[in-house]
């Protein structure tokens, strides 16, 4: 879509229909002949993973559609049914499952990928911004997702997040209300939850397509963060790519076809296999693990409202995230010292995930009893997730901007192929390449 | 329906905000070398076949398994699974131990409520008429439904048996109220209860007396018939009965790791072949 198209339309009918709907020649542009940079390294091929788990998740859901019955009283039990009287509905079910889990594992991957080698920054941004709204809207879809089998988890978790909604001043209640079509989480509920359900996934499947779209337009990022500057930088993506994404995909689907086999319940919470009951709270709500920081993000602050808003900000700062960083450097392995931040990012999320699972009260180091800080110990996963949240917000709106001016990054390769390296003194002013020096 | 809704908003909000009530302390299940295990374990069927005979002449006093029919029993990897008869609901061996119990139905002739002798296309029958019937003769407490109670716990079969077979008597100072047991198994928190030296035991109260006693079923295969034996046959069966597929899932899932791994291998080969001409 690009423009400069190398397709020749071969056979007649070919021509007759590449001057009426080009999509042979969208087809080849996009997956044969697209130039590629050539040094893409195995962090590149999650976006090709995330193609295919997206259609997975569609085609095990459109099944699944099938034998599942949205109902309060039969969704719990028709679930079970589809493993034991569906041909093949134990694999069915638990690759949808336990895809959920893998599609996250590899967004997450492919967007800490994005993060460390810049690929939000200019002229990426809209790029970024659709894979951002295409996170969010798996977010959704996930949560949604969850409810459907209509255990204890899936009850108790709707209607702790839909009460989040309850928070919004005013007209908090009604939209609640109106969420749950009726006065608490219910058939109806479950009912429109479903519909959704359904629907979500083509939403992404769309934004996907712009995603790719945005793609082809400023071609891909890669490890080194400078511009393709001629041919020799690019190799075509077929058979380049589809067969190094090909030999990626395969070794994530031996690692998700090892849960779906032989752990298909090991990433699930054993409490979502009780039907709900409205009436017992479990005594430890949480949401699947991909959700896990956001949740403890939520718990971080004490009041109900800021906990939303905040929750909510963790998601908005990923979309602005290119008028953040100020560095014009792309790839973090010329950037030394946000290269450390980026770490800590990393490390800081995985805590916050695991803070999302534990109670808020329980002691970090067992057994020690620290300052009362405010309203709790210091020595708790309260005061942990705060300041894990801290500096989750930190390293997008503090961090980052004044590092792109402060700090000086190392030289740059002119380009890809080329080794020599450019010295930000001496780089061509206005070169994407070049670092520009300042402080 | 609108007090429920508030009172669960609180609930959701006093979680929310922060102090979550604490979590029951338990004792770690013991952990079984169960012949299930793991990738390669299978169901032993003389063992499957025991725990039905425990499901059925202890628990199902109690405990429904909704999610169970009788032609379960004949299905392929199932306890009483015969080659001779693909189609289970002819295995005459279910037939026969579904003739031995008794099911309702409505006579077609008269529209009266009669009993009769199930099939193997009926469900396993609850033994209560509904959930208020059960809780009478429980002191208040709802035995819950067995049909996937070893995935719904942590510790899987490995907790039901220590629950089972873990039942001590309750540490003096420790009140425990009538119809209630004490189990180291069970979650809970003692504190309230416990006036005994030293900190509160670990474990729980539960509903549920003791189930099993040495000798309390009989096994025809001649397999001693202790406690400890009932309490594995039955976690067996009970396991059996969450995931009746997971043999043929595991043995499926060994073709297919091992055609994903080889696939694997040839693209790697292929990979480097395509690439030898690109410096990168
Ligand atoms: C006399 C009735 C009765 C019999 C017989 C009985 N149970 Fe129970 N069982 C109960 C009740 C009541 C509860 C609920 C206890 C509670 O909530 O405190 C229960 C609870 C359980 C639980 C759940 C414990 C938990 O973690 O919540 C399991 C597992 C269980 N029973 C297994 C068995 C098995 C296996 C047998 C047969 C060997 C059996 N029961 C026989 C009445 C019975």
């Amino acid at each position: 879509m690009s423009g400069n198209s190398t397709y020749e339309p071969k056979t007649g009918i070919e021509r007759w229909l590449d001057s009426r709907l080009p999509i042979v020649r969208f087809m080849n542009d996009t997956l044969v002949t697209f130039p590629t940079p050539k040094n893409l390294n195995y962090w590149f091929t999650f976006g090709g993973i995330l193609a295919l788990m997206l259609g997975l998740q569609i085609v095990t859901g459109i099944v699944l559609a099938m034998h599942y019955v949205p109902s309060a009283d039969l969704a719990f039990a028709s679930v079970e049914r589809i493993m034991r009287d569906v041909n093949y509905g134990w694999l069915i079910r638990y690759m949808h499952a336990n895809g959920a889990s893998m599609f996250f594992l590899a967004v997450y991957l492919h967007m800490f990928r994005g993060l460390y080698y810049g690929s939000y920054k200019a002229p990426r941004e809209v790029l970024w911004i659709l894979g951002c709204a295409i996170y969010l809207v798996m977010i959704i879809t996930a949560f949604m997702g969850y409810v459907l089998p209509w255990g204890q988890m899936s009850f108790h978790g709707a209607v702790v997040i839909t009460n989040l909604i309850g928070a919004i001043p005013v007209i908090g209640p009604a939209i609640t209300t109106w969420l749950w079509g009726g006065f608490a989480v219910d058939n109806a509920t479950l009912n429109r939850f479903f519909s959704l359900h359904y629907l979500m996934p083509f939403v992404i499947a769309g934004l996907v397509v712009l995603h790719v779209w945005a793609l082809h337009v400023t071609g891909n990022n890669n490890p080194k963060g400078v511009d393709v500057k001629s041919k020799e930088d690019t190799v075509p993506f077929h058979p380049y790519y589809t067969v190094k994404d090909g030999f990626a995909i395969s070794i994530f689907l031996l690692l998700y076809m090892s849960f779906v086999f032989f752990n298909p319940n090991a990433l699930g919470d054993a409490v979502n296999y009780v039907p709900a009951n409205p009436l017992v709270t479990p005594a430890h709500i949480v949401p699947e693990w991909y959700l896990l920081p956001f949740y403890a993000i939520l718990r971080a602050v004490p009041d109900k409202l800021m906990g939303v808003i905040l929750m909510f900000g963790a998601i908005a700062v990923i979309f602005v995230l290119p008028w953040l960083d100020t560095s014009k450097v792309r790839s973090m392995r010329y950037r030394p010292t946000a290269r450390l931040y980026f770490f800590i990012f990393v490390f800081v999320a995985l805590v916050l995930g695991y803070c999302g699972g534990q109670l808020p009260d329980d002691q970090v180091i067992p057994g020690v009893s620290g300052l009362m800080l405010i309203d709790s110990d210091i020595n708790s996963f309260v005061w942990l997730s705060r300041f894990a949240t801290l500096y989750y917000f930190s390293y997008f709106m503090i961090i980052l901007p004044v590092l792109g001016l402060t700090e000086t990054p190392r030289p740059v390769p002119e380009s890809i192929t080329d080794p020599v390296l450019s010295h930000p003194a001496t780089a061509p002013a206005g070169a994407m390449a070049s670092p520009e020096k300042r402080g | 329906m609108l007090r429920k809704s508030i009172a669960l908003a609180a609930l959701g909000l006093a979680f929310i905000a922060g102090p979550a009530l604490a979590a029951g302390s338990a004792k770690e299940p013991r952990s079984v070398a169960w012949s299930f295990a793991g990738p390669f374990g299978k169901f032993e069927a003389a063992q499957v076949q025991r725990g039905y005979k425990v499901y059925r002449e202890v628990c199902s006093a109690c405990h429904s398994m909704n999610l169970m029919f009788f032609r379960n029993l004949g299905q392929q990897h199932g306890p009483f699974y015969d080659p001779e008869y693909k189609n289970p609901n002819d295995n005459p061996y279910v037939k026969a131990l579904a003739k031995d119990i008794q099911v309702k139905d409505i006579d077609q002739e008269t529209g009266d409520s009669v009993d009769r002798a199930a099939t193997p296309a009926d469900k396993f029958p609850s033994p209560w008429p509904n959930e208020a019937a059960a809780r009478a003769s429980n002191g208040g407490a709802l035995p819950p439904d067995l049909s996937v109670i070893t995935k719904a716990r942590d510790g899987g079969p490995d907790y039901v048996y220590s629950l089972l077979t873990g039942y001590v008597n309750p540490p003096v100072g420790l009140a425990v109220g009538p119809g209630q047991h004490y189990n180291p198994y069970m979650a809970g928190d003692m504190h309230a209860y416990w006036t005994g030296k030293g900190p509160a035991p670990v474990g729980g109260f539960i509903a549920m007396a003791a189930p099993l006693a040495d000798g309390k079923v009989t096994f025809d295969d001649g397999t001693k018939s202790t406690a400890d034996q009932q309490a594995r046959d039955v976690v067996a069966f009970l396991a059996w009965a969450s995931e009746p597929k997971q043999t043929e899932r595991k043995q499926f899932g060994f073709g297919a790791m091992i055609y994903l791994f080889m696939f694997s291998i040839l693209l790697w080969f292929s990979y480097k072949r395509i690439w030898r001409n690109v410096g990168h």
